[in-house]
């Protein structure tokens, strides 16, 4: 990561207003969004969504065709081209064909894509934008920070002074004045313009028709003022059919502003009259800038089903952080990344990819039904295939590709570690060897691993096996997580293989784009975990589940590798995760435990992988109920703790306040204990309380379950 | 479905009347307009756009009513604080109204005054948007406006402010007598 780029995180996480409003928001608009959605099936909903917009990504030559000749027989003009800059000669020629002097915009990503504004000045073209949001921006000199709001960084002070100046007026900084003082400078303007400029939220190919939706009321303006009226529409604007803008009415205005519908919305279906009675010019822009590349990519052919909400901005952890400026100019926030690689190039992604923790949160609000982290991570892996893996990482990934000489260096760790622990921190551990960064405790390299431990438990002959997959933290510095799990295991009729020969999941490999180490990695373990013969392959830590489960496949699918595919199908199978198994086990009556225990309060944390990838959130609930402890729910229980693997290694002035903000949540329910079902998370918020001095018992369900059965079986 | 129109349009800050004849409905009308102002001068005047309420009503009573003005250009629609317009539909579920806008004046009426007068026939009541597209095709018209309460924005610090660009208050008057009850 460049220091020019670190520097504007650094910049933005300390910048109080933007931090400040954008926490604010994120918190009011998840709560908003849920009561907009009352009564309505949202997973249904954006399954049409998903598939209408899939069905016009896969047919977008079709569907333009379709549009620009319904749409110049009811009177428009279309023009069709790939290109940016004929984007912006185009605008320039009608411009100057009709004499124009001054512009109106409202709102529109796709002109901020081709930089029409710069250029439409410098032909000597007045251009005002009228979004009040826009407006303010433009007078700052900035650039949108958000896609739905774009000056959401800025105070009302600053705003008073901007247009204190603009007005030439000293002004307070009510915020109803101040709406005011747009109106009136900006509604001349409107009355003097020559020419109207607008995006397209949805254009319909069936009809010919654009659809604009806005709140303030300017898109009616732009649209019925001035004699000339230019639409720039992305292709990926486009649906078939007039009956589905219903469908993306119900879900945009939700998703965006967690509104019923949003104030105006016009549907525009040919010119209509001007009041001198001449007709409008309208003048109807399809843009592609490489969406139909896109959409010919397998991978991210997907990305076209983004209707432009917002949504997955307003849930990100890491965006409520930094806000939309560190991620670049016109594009932001998770989805942005990926339309930059794309609208821009590959290049201008390598920093903010990196920006992600793949905590998949926005991947859940998603209305379009996109799964942003996975195209983040596809990005990533193209990037090392562009550029290659630093000199560091692959000297790293030689060694995690070698298990005996992998082991032999954590084994060696535990060792060279010693002089820095103190209590059970350290403060530097090559864990996932990553770039070594010092700033918080972590755990110290187990004195003895857990395979070394493995063979001193003496387990009852049983006649049911599972096979336990530990996973590099569990076996290296938590094993007492391990012990724990045969115990409980044992105890409801299972005996616990151990296959020597498994490695690491290849997740810190597969996270940094290196995916063919990832590749063998998985093959590495599907040999060791489908050697035994067990019943179930258990896995403690939520990460290593999702690679056993989901992630071999889908790295042999994005390698093209064939080869150990139905293996790999096999042990997904009879994968399963630690809470998911005993929570079973509880029910079918294998396992009991002990009647009216009263263990006092304990907040339950949901890791990103569990919640959100293996749907798992009631089964730990309901055990630790089950053994006596009264949950209290935190606030956020399931925004990211910011630990994502090496991500607090490379990006700690995020991760930090991420975890900061857990511990909060975690100490303001009074709970002596939290729970949670990942060791990353353990390591995280372990270290973070450790470092803060408090004492609330960080603690893995499995350890906590443990101790509740040991009691019951005395 | 009046009454669920009715929150959801006073839920966006929307003004919900109901009358069932004409004749009341005028009343409240000009009562309202002289209770804000109403006068012949810039900023206090209103226009009213061409509608099937008009039918049959004595315009030169109502030219009396000083600052009441029935010829819409844009000069004088960007001066009026009232603008008066006939919406054709009302969609229950979101609170909503919409109109055939294809022609100028009656957007210049409802865009650019501060307070949006509409006149609804109540049968033009619809459940939701899906009811609404299925009746009307673009083919017939040009600029389907859907408005659902007045101008507002949140670009300050958030904080929903009503009025920018378009009206600042939406009143909404049901009338029987242009079709259907309650
Ligand atoms: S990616 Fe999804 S959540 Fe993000 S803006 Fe697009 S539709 Fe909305
Ligand atoms: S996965 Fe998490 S961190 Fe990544 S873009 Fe989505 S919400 Fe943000």
């Amino acid at each position: 990561m460049g220091n020019e780029f670190k520097e504007s995180i650094t910049k933005a996480v300390n910048n109080a207003n933007l931090t400040g409003a954008l926490g604010k928001f994120s918190e009011a608009y998840k709560v908003n969004r849920a009561k907009a959605y009352e009564g309505i099936d949202f997973e249904e909903l954006r399954g049409r969504i998903a598939e209408l917009k899939s069905y016009a990504a896969s047919h977008l030559d079709e569907l333009s065709e379709q549009f620009a000749s319904k749409a110049e027989s009811s009177g428009a003009k279309v023009f069709r081209t790939n290109d940016p800059a004929k984007v912006r000669e185009y605008i320039l020629k009608v411009a100057q064909d009709n004499n124009v002097k001054t512009v109106v915009k409202s709102k529109s990503m796709a002109t901020e894509e081709i930089h029409l504004n710069p250029y439409l000045e410098k032909a000597g073209i007045e251009v005002g934008e009228t979004d009040l949001g826009e407006w303010i921006i433009q007078l700052a000199g900035q650039t949108p920070s958000h896609m739905v709001m774009p000056a959401i960084h800025m105070t009302k002070e600053e705003v008073s002074d901007l247009f204190s100046k603009e007005v030439n007026e000293r002004l307070t900084s009510d915020i109803p004045r101040l709406v005011k003082v747009a109106r009136e400078q900006l509604r001349p303007a409107f009355l003097a313009a020559d020419m109207g400029i607008s995006g397209g939220n949805i254009a319909v190919a069936e009809t010919g028709s654009i659809v604009l939706m806005t709140n303030e009321g300017n898109a009616r303006l732009v649209t019925s003022l001035p004699k000339i009226h230019i639409a720039l529409v992305g292709i990926e604007k486009l649906i078939e059919k007039y009956a589905d803008v219903a469908t993306i009415l119900k879900a945009l205005p939700r998703s965006a502003t967690a509104q019923l519908l949003t104030s105006y919305v016009s549907i525009i279906t040919g010119p209509t009259p001007n009041p001198d009675g001449s007709m409008k010019g309208l003048h109807i822009i399809l843009m592609d800038n490489r969406r139909s590349e896109m959409a010919a990519d397998p991978k991210f052919k997907q990305a076209l089903q983004c209707i432009r909400c917002a949504s997955c901005l307003n849930v990100c952890p890491i965006f409520r952080l930094v806000g939309g400026h560190v991620f670049g100019k016109v594009y932001t926030g998770g989805i942005g990344t990926i339309l930059t690689a794309w609208f821009d190039e590959l290049k201008k992604s390598e920093d903010i990819q990196g920006l992600c923790i793949q905590c998949g949160a926005c991947k859940d609000v998603c209305p379009g039904k996109i799964d942003i982290p996975d195209l983040i991570m596809e990005i990533r892996r193209r990037l090392v295939l562009e550029q290659g893996v630093p000199l560091l990482q692959k000297t790293i990934y030689a060694v995690v590709n070698n298990r005996k000489l992998f082991h032999g260096m954590l084994r060696a760790a535990s060792v060279a570690g010693k002089p820095f622990t103190s209590g059970k921190f350290i403060r530097h551990l090559p864990l996932f060897l990553a770039d070594l960064t010092d700033g918080r405790s972590l755990p110290a390299i187990a004195a003895e691993p857990f395979r070394d431990r493995f063979k001193k438990i003496i387990q009852p002959k049983l006649k049911e096996r599972v096979a336990f997959y530990a996973g590099c933290l569990i076996d290296f510095a938590y094993p007492e997580m391990g012990e724990s799990l045969v115990r409980i295991l044992n105890k409801a009729g299972y005996e616990v293989l151990f296959p020597e020969d498994q490695t690491c999941c290849g997740a810190p490999a597969r996270y940094n784009g290196a995916y063919e180490v990832a590749a063998n990695n998985a093959v590495d373990n599907i040999k060791a975990l489908l050697s035994v013969d067990a019943t179930y392959v258990i896995s403690a830590c939520p990460t290593c589940t999702v690679a056993l489960a989901h992630e071999f496949i889908s790295t042999f699918e994005s390698l093209g590798q064939t080869e150990w595919m139905s293996e790999a199908r096999e042990l997904a199978n009879k994968t399963i995760d630690f809470s998911t198994l005993v929570k079973k086990l509880v029910d079918e009556g294998r396992l009991t435990m002990k009647e009216g225990q009263k263990l006092g309060k304990i907040t339950y944390h949901d890791s990103c992988h569990l919640k959100r990838t293996l749907k798992v959130t009631e089964q730990p609930r309901e055990l630790l109920q089950r053994a006596g402890y009264e949950l209290a729910e935190m606030f956020e229980c399931d925004t990211c703790c910011g630990m994502g693997g090496s991500y607090s290694l490379k990006l700690p002035e995020i991760s930090a306040p991420i975890l900061q903000r857990k511990l909060k949540n975690i100490k303001d329910t009074g709970a002596s204990t939290v729970a949670m079902d990942c060791p990353g998370c353990v390591m995280q918020i372990r270290g973070g309380m450790d470092q803060d001095g408090t004492l609330i018992k960080v603690r893995h369900t499995v350890e906590l379950l443990a101790e509740q059965l040991i009691i019951s079986s005395q | 479905m009046y009454e669920q129109f009715k929150i959801r349009a006073e839920g966006v800050s929307a003004e919900v009347y109901h009358y069932a004849t004409k004749e009341a409905a005028l009343d409240f009308l000009i009562g309202f307009l002289q209770g804000e102002g109403l006068a012949d001068t810039p900023q206090a005047c209103a226009l009213w756009a061409e509608c099937s309420f008009l039918d049959n009503l004595d315009r030169n009573v109502l030219k009396r009513v000083p600052g009441l003005k029935f010829v819409v250009t844009r000069e004088l629609a960007a001066e009026a604080r009232f603008g008066i317009s006939q919406m054709d539909w009302a969609l229950a579920d979101t609170g909503s109204l919409a109109q055939n806008s294809s022609a100028i004046e009656q957007r210049l009426v409802s865009s650019l005054s501060s307070i949006h007068i509409a006149i609804v026939p109540t049968n033009g009541i619809l459940p939701d948007m899906p009811a609404l597209l299925s009746r009307v095709h673009p083919g017939d018209c040009a600029y389907l406006a859907i408005i659902t309460g007045p101008s507002r924005t949140a670009d300050i610090e958030r904080v929903l402010t009503i009025g920018v660009h378009g009206p600042e208050r939406l009143v909404i008057v049901f009338v029987d007598e242009l079709g259907g009850t309650i």
